[in-house]
């Protein structure tokens, strides 16, 4: 049974037919589009190392079925730097080290983009560390992952104040 | 002459050579890559008894499936069945017997991942179960050993302890640990022409990859090359197990002539592969009125699993580390490898150091509860000091940065003003009790073993001076290439961006060692300095000819080559080898100097040096339920002339949240058939973003380069501040002892679970401190 699926990835419009209604968005970026910056630590929802951003949420992609995805905008760790400039968290998770084997890199980054969008990122550590404790970092660069997050939010708020484009 | 230097170079901050690709998805590992046109998808099927014999295998139904290309078992090796990295006969695919659940008995490669994972369903086994020995106990009773048991001895500890003023004997147990590294493990084995084999691996050990895939293939090791670029992390898991996954793969691919991509899934992962060995310790004590160990006499058991794999080594290191930073004038430690039937338990950051340095702990609270000490009084007495500071196994501990850092702990952690903060918050607090304890290490620097302390590198100038960096260590996310880079930089003094790394291959470095023991930067680092100083002897010799000196007077210099006023740029100079007809490429190697171990007495001096480190723990737990939090740890570390402080402070924390895992809340648990039930991060705890101490201070040494020419002066870094995380569990023992006294505290066992704090607060139940027996009855 194929089923078509539209949906918009970083902006750009895909029209995809499936042939199996199980495959996964995780399964579907990777595989099938070449999406290989989402990562597969477990498949099963529980490292969050392929988080994605769907329709202004963050999302397990493993956990999500592409057929469900019809019509979704859908943003990956491809679509966030615009050129050459890196979004505000890529760029501080590069400076404050917040990773090592970096393997879990997209879907941390992509964690705190969501929890930044929701508002719930704050200036607080402790609301920080309880939004990120979905994504397993094995290396433990937790301390950098942390003060990466409260230091982009704090300079997308900055750029908002100021008017700046984001 | 300009004394510009680069800017660069080492010591420096330099950020990770991949952190722009990492931050967009662009960093490429294994699974990432572009698949070849017809790659097959590799799948395992495992066992699923503890100790059995096979009597029937039936494939046929696997075989017909859909997309199934191939299936092989023990029977359909072309070479050797055997996937041993140091002993013989530990074979690949289990032939007749089984000796773990998750144990490998056939592989299978289809046109899909899913095709190849649902015909894996459709095998058929009959199985004659065997008796299964599961426990370390259990093993040790039966005296079923997979190396023999060692022996380390100075003085006399019988006498020594008889003669004692006090006397007392105890037990602990520590538990083992995955690795859970983000990327499962993971090869693509391409078939080349004339039988050739090339080898994608998620791998710390390529040589050893290349050595095995060439013994199962019945090929020379020249057939075969291995190549690793980075892995999603490793921490000792793909050191000698990373040979399994990628000996499948090649085997599929030689058999079907198609690449093939083995990916373990994660359940598969944790079931087929090994981790930390569990540990437990029997030990007597005798010392003195002021706490003073006078004899010790220990047992250190380790969970080897089914084989033995790499546990002699472990064990080996494990005795070595007994004695952490305390001087024990008459010692005997016995190690005991235990053979069980559960997976082959493999090396993991620390490689038994950190057991041996978890058992010592256990005799310094024990002694300080007797005396009626407190136990950083009874630590301190112990240390090691001028003339006694000599190990059990006969090597001098050289420099000695313990008293220093704890020194300076006292300020940096504020310990005086806290201590009181912490006992009038627990004499007012009906139900949170809280603790902070000090806690310093040692850590014996190049593996055990002297042969594996050697290391080589291959440099390339090209003629527009850009430079190609190849040496035998492998990139896990500890930032080995960029230390490496740096050093290359300094060496040519040119800018680091002028330096490519390039992914580690097999056919470019030969013979080389695990990257582990934290020995990567020590030794592939002096490798490529040699190659370095290779090549700039012969370009000082060029540019003597052309400015008329001395070759020696030669000066290498933020980017320009000088000699007395004049001077030509890096590149120019690069371009004029070339015309002049000098070799711009060569290898470096280096073996590490000085250093000897006799394994048949147990004594030399095995270790270049010692890393030191020392930290400051806070501890909480709520008596009602169990739980605990780790409020605050302020550290201080001794990495010598650090290559990359970053770097450095970015392994001293993720190494100690690693530790702070393993001794607070992984817990890996068998059900009385042997079965895994912890294979999946549902089941299986590692720390998270909410675990990490809220209060987390990191400082490396200052002014304290190494005393030893180590590559500018530095000291290994991997594994030494994953010890540091033994004072969470020393915390929260401390913490339970304020709650309900030290007889209660001694009965915590690790990992210091909310399971295992509720019961050490009841005494123990059975009021007994054999923490292994008491975990075997609840679980068995």
């Amino acid at each position: 049974m194929n089923k078509s699926v539209n949906l918009s990835i970083n902006g750009t419009r895909h029209a995809v037919t499936l042939d199996d209604p199980r495959v996964t968005l995780l399964d579907l970026l990777r595989e099938r589009l070449d999406l290989t910056g989402t990562k597969k630590g477990c498949d099963r929802g529980q490292c969050g190392a392929c988080t994605i951003i769907l329709n202004g949420r963050r999302v397990n992609s493993c956990l999500t079925l592409a057929v469900s995805c019809g019509g979704a905008e859908i943003l990956t760790i491809e679509g966030l730097a615009q050129g050459d400039v890196l979004h505000p968290v890529q760029a501080a998770f590069i400076e404050h080290d917040a990773f090592q084997c970096g393997f879990c890199t997209p879907g941390q980054i992509m964690s705190a983009v969501g929890l930044i969008m929701e508002g719930q990122a704050g200036d607080d550590e402790e609301r920080i560390r309880e939004g990120m404790s979905g994504n397993l970092c094995r290396c433990g660069a937790y301390a950098g992952i942390t003060q990466a997050v409260r230091q982009a939010q704090a300079r997308m708020n900055e750029r908002e104040r100021t008017g700046e484009a984001a | 002459m300009n004394a510009r230097v680069i800017a660069s170079g080492v010591h420096q901050s330099a950020i990770h050579d991949s952190a722009a690709r990492h931050v967009q998805g662009s960093a490429l590992y294994i699974d990432d890559m572009k698949e070849p046109e017809g790659l097959l998808h590799g799948w395992v099927i495992l066992s699923d008894r503890a100790h059995a014999r096979i009597l029937m295998l039936d494939l046929s139904s696997v075989e017909a499936a859909e997309g199934v290309v191939c299936v092989m078992t023990a029977r359909d090796i072309p070479g050797l069945n055997d996937a041993g990295p140091i002993m013989k006969g530990e074979v690949l695919l289990a032939d007749q017997i089984v000796e773990h659940e998750g144990q490998a008995i056939a592989i299978i490669a289809a046109r899909s991942f899913a095709q190849a994972r649902d015909a894996a369903k459709l095998v058929r086994v009959t199985y004659e179960d065997l008796p299964a020995y599961l426990t370390i106990e259990a093993a040790l009773q039966a005296e079923r050993f997979v190396v023999a048991p060692l022996h380390m001895q100075r003085g006399d500890a019988a006498r020594a302890i008889a003669e004692a003023p006090h006397c007392l004997s105890g037990e602990t147990s520590a538990g083992g640990q995955d690795h859970f590294y983000l990327e499962t493990q993971i090869a693509v084995a391409t078939p080349q022409e004339n039988g050739e084999m090339h080898i994608f691996s998620s791998t710390q050990h390529p040589t050893e990859v290349q050595h095995i895939a060439a013994r199962l293939l019945a090929r020379p090791y020249a057939a075969i090359t291995v190549e690793v670029r980075r892995m999603g992390g490793a921490f000792g898991g793909k050191e000698s197990h990373a040979s399994l996954i990628a000996g499948m793969a090649a085997l599929l691919a030689a058999r079907c002539g198609e690449p093939v991509k083995l990916r373990l899934s994660r359940d598969v992962d944790m079931l087929l592969t090994g981790k930390r060995h569990d540990t437990l310790a029997r030990f007597s004590v005798g010392f003195d009125d002021a706490g003073r160990i006078l004899g010790l006499d220990m047992m250190i058991a380790l969970r080897a699993g089914h084989v033995a794999d790499l546990s002699g080594p472990v064990l080996t290191r494990a005795l070595c580390h007994v004695d952490n930073v305390y001087w024990l004038p008459n010692v005997k430690v016995s190690g005991y490898a235990c053979k069980t039937n559960t997976v082959s338990n493999t090396a993991f950051r620390g490689f038994g150091g950190p057991q041996g340095m978890f058992a010592i702990e256990a005799v310094i609270v024990r002694i300080a509860e007797r005396l009626g000490l407190s136990s950083e009084a009874v630590r301190q007495i112990n240390h090691y000091g001028p003339g006694q500071d000599t190990t059990p196994y006969g090597q001098s501990i050289g420099e000695n940065n313990t008293p220093r850092l704890l020194e300076e702990l006292k300020t940096a952690a504020d310990i005086a003003r806290r201590r009181g903060e912490i006992a009038q918050f627990n004499a007012s607090h009906p139900y949170i009790k809280k603790a902070l304890v000090t806690y310093a290490v040692k850590f014996g620097i190049s593996f055990n073993l002297p042969s594996l302390n050697q290391a080589g590198a291959l440099l390339h100038v090209y003629t527009d001076g850009s430079v190609h960096l190849n040496h035998g260590g492998t990139e896990m996310g500890q930032g080995l290439y960029v230390k490496v880079a740096q050093i290359v930089a300094s060496c040519f003094q040119i800018e680091r961006e002028h330096v490519h790394i390039s992914s580690t291959r097999t056919d470019k470095i030969p013979n080389t060692s695990a990257t582990a023991a934290s020995s990567g930067s020590d030794i592939n680092g002096m490798a490529a300095k040699a190659a370095a100083d290779i090549i700039k002897s012969r370009m000082a010799a060029i540019a003597a000819a052309k400015f008329g000196g001395a070759a020696d007077d030669v000066v290498f210099s933020g980017g320009y080559v000088y000699l007395g006023n004049r001077s030509i740029s890096f590149p120019d100079l690069a371009q004029l080898c070339w015309a002049e007809r000098v070799s711009l490429s060569a290898t470096g190697y280096y073996r590490t100097p000085d250093i000897h171990f006799d394994q048949a007495s147990m004594t030399g001096s095995p270790f270049y040096y010692f890393s030191y480190g020392a930290c400051a723990t806070e501890a909480a737990i709520d008596i009602l339920t169990g739980e605990n939090r780790i409020l605050r740890v302020d550290i201080i570390h001794d990495t010598g002339a650090s290559l990359n402080p970053a770097v450095d402070i970015g392994q001293i924390e993720g190494g100690f949240v690693q530790g702070q895992g393993w001794m607070t809340m992984e817990e890996l648990v068998w059900d009385q058939a042997g079965r895994l039930r912890t294979h999946a991060p549902s089941t299986y705890k590692i720390p998270t973003s909410r675990d990490v101490p809220p209060i987390f201070n990191t400082h490396l040494l200052a002014d304290a380069p190494n005393a030893k020419p180590t590559i500018f002066r530095s000291k290994a870094i991997g594994e030494p501040p994953f010890t540091l995380a033994i004072s969470c569990f020393l915390a929260i023992q401390e913490a339970v002892a304020a709650a309900a006294g030290w007889p209660a505290a001694l009965t915590l066992c690790a990992p210091a679970t909310p399971e295992a704090i509720l019961r050490a607060l009841g005494g123990g139940k059975e009021g007994s401190a054999f923490c292994e027996q008491k975990a075997a009855k609840k679980l068995f």
